[in-house]
């Protein structure tokens, strides 16, 4: 049953996926595939939080400033012309090795500037080592100081960010070069590769989905459960509680910063407003919009969600919505809009309620 | 000696619970540990396997020093603890709620077969939702979940609670049957006349402190025990 389950879904996504491009390109409309792989980059910040939330019990008001801090990384090591050091030991050898490049800034200016994977490399690094300084602390107390610490992240995260000259203050990065990730395929938001990186996006969502997916099959999905259902028991089971919620909070953490670096090449820039508290309300928001310990509800919730939003569907209200969202989910479903949804599907279809299988043992 | 605890003391906040227990279970035993509500039965169980920080005291489990180690390796050390008021996964289904108890075991898939045998009654539920089986039924899913580790010592937090006469008698049946299998337990029990029936040797805990000790039938003749555990006399 799980198995064919996993069929349907992918079978699922890429139809969707491929019937949604079709579908606006009929339309005339293919320029919102722009907003709509936006939104799959930040469906990926979700992602990372349902795992954090719906598995790990943990929540982080701080994966704004992850995938801020992704982004941020990479455009300021693109951008920043380092040809200035040339002559120290050392560059010319990185230069060699391909880890530092040539580059033109918008005004056409040659620069030295370092290779799009060589930061990606870098921003990830960057966002290991600050979400274990973080999470280390925080997590080895039980309740919501996870919460509290994240808190604190963002703010400062989002105040060095505006009044930072290396950061361009609030004005933010912009002519960040494009991402040749393999040959043929190119993370950039020229309108020629408008298509190309709407699949490459979803291909990339589809790709951590299957793993995220098989993570939580595993024996470690088993005790994320335990832990999130009876941290205790869990521990006189001997799962070390304290170790899974950090490993998780990494994990969700560098998919934040995965999420901001792939976004960041793709739209050109990042502004400061990626680092935002509002903007990690929204993450949180979203993920209790998908259900939490649901991977593919919070994808499919926070791609519609933040395309809406992009496409400015939300007009000045935007941040009132998800905050808004936010409280009805919490006070009304707290499962999530889409579990009642599919009981009642469920049920529609004849089929009985997965809470009330076998009452009396038969198999 | 499997088990030893000396002037171990324990406590939450600034309020100490446990003043200086000492106690020892030997390889095979079963040993009861008895005591009215409150008295620090659970709080030194707990502080046993590192749920609970010792203040003072030390533990050892088969001679080697174990006192104030993370409680998840207590496992590593073949102590497992079946915590007050059952505890299971309700979200899981019976076989999920087995195999997380097999979590250090690498065996465990093997080693469900061999438990499930001891309780028949979870192998006709093995995919039910676990939240839905009747107490005395969750009892023995807790029951069999710790023995997925293969422990050599069973911590058994007032496995009777809240249970049915009947289903008592059940339960207790099943830790005979684990000494029988070579298991060794400490046993703590409100239910003193149950417990003294299985047990070899006894405590009796009274506000923190250890305040008797003798062999079970011994002190199911005491008086004081009588008069304050067993309702007689």
């Amino acid at each position: 049953m799980p198995r064919l389950r996993l069929l349907f879904l992918l079978a699922l996504f890429p139809v969707m996926v491929a019937g949604a491009q079709l579908g606006l390109r009929a339309a005339g409309m293919e320029y919102c595939l722009t907003q709509l792989t936006m939104s799959v980059y930040y469906a990926l910040v979700v992602m990372g939080l349902c795992l954090l939330m719906g598995y790990a019990g943990q929540v982080s008001l701080g994966h704004g400033a992850f995938f801020a801090l992704g982004g941020y990384t990479t455009a300021v090591l693109t951008t920043h012309d380092f040809s200035g050091i040339r002559a120290c030991a050392g560059v010319g050898v990185l230069e060699r090795a391909g880890l530092l490049v040539a580059q033109q800034d918008l005004y056409g200016q040659a620069g030295l500037s370092v290779a799009p994977w060589a930061a990606f490399a870098a921003a990830m690094l960057l966002t290991f080592v600050v979400a274990l300084l973080i999470g280390y602390p925080a997590l080895r107390l039980r309740g919501h100081y996870l919460a509290m610490a994240t808190l604190g992240f963002t703010l400062i995260v989002s105040k060095l960010l505006l009044g930072s000259a290396l950061t361009g203050s609030a004005d933010g990065i912009h002519g960040v070069p494009e991402w040749k990730l393999l040959p043929g395929l190119t993370v950039s938001g020229r309108s020629a590769l408008r298509v190309q990186n709407y699949y490459l996006a979803c291909g990339l969502a589809l790709l951590l989905l299957l793993g995220l997916r098989n993570l939580l099959r595993s024996r470690v999905g088993r005790a994320l459960l335990a832990i999130h259902d009876r941290e205790t028991a869990a521990n006189a089971m001997g799962i070390n509680t304290a170790a899974y919620k950090l490993k998780v909070f990494v994990l969700s953490a560098l998919l934040a910063a995965l999420a901001g670096v792939f976004f960041t090449h793709y739209t050109g820039g990042i502004a400061p407003s990626e680092a935002g508290a509002l903007k990690s309300v929204r993450y949180v928001a979203l993920a209790a919009a998908g259900g939490m310990a649901n991977l593919w509800g919070v994808t499919v919730m926070s791609i519609a969600l933040n395309y809406c939003s992009l496409r400015g569907w939300f007009g000045s209200y935007d941040n009132a919505v998800f905050g808004a969202l936010l409280i009805l989910i919490i006070s009304l479903a707290p499962e999530g809009p889409l579990k009642p949804l599919g009981l009642w599907l469920r049920r529609l279809a004849g089929r009985p309620d997965p809470e009330r299988r076998t009452p009396h043992g038969a198999p | 000696m499997l088990l030893q605890v000396r002037n171990l003391s324990c406590g939450y906040g600034s309020l100490e619970v446990v003043h200086g227990a000492s106690l020892h279970v030997c390889h095979g035993e079963i040993v009861g540990l008895l005591g009215a509500n409150g008295a620090g039965k659970s709080s030194l169980l707990k502080a046993i396997i590192g749920l609970l920080p010792p203040w003072a005291g030390e533990v050892f489990i088969d001679r080697r020093p174990t006192t104030g180690q993370p409680p998840w390796r207590s496992v590593s050390n073949s102590t497992v603890l079946v915590p007050e008021g059952k505890m299971i996964f309700a979200d899981m289904t019976v076989r999920e709620n087995l195999i997380i108890g097999g979590y250090h075991n690498p065996d465990r898939i093997r080693h469900l077969e061999t438990v499930l045998d001891g309780f028949p009654r979870l192998r006709e539920r093995l995919q039910q939702v676990a939240g839905t089986l009747s107490g005395g039924e969750q009892q023995m899913l807790a029951l069999g979940r710790a023995l997925m580790a293969r422990p050599r010592l069973l911590l058994l937090d007032e496995p009777s609670m809240g249970l049915a006469p009947l289903m008592v008698k059940e339960v207790f049946t099943s830790i005979r049957k684990m000494k029988d299998l070579g298991l060794t337990v400490l046993l703590i029990e409100q239910n003193a006349n149950a417990a003294l029936r299985i047990a070899d040797r006894a405590y009796v805990m009274e506000t923190g402190e250890i305040v008797l000790e003798g062999p079970a039938a011994d002190l199911a003749h005491n008086p004081e025990v009588k008069r304050a555990y067993l309702g007689k006399g």
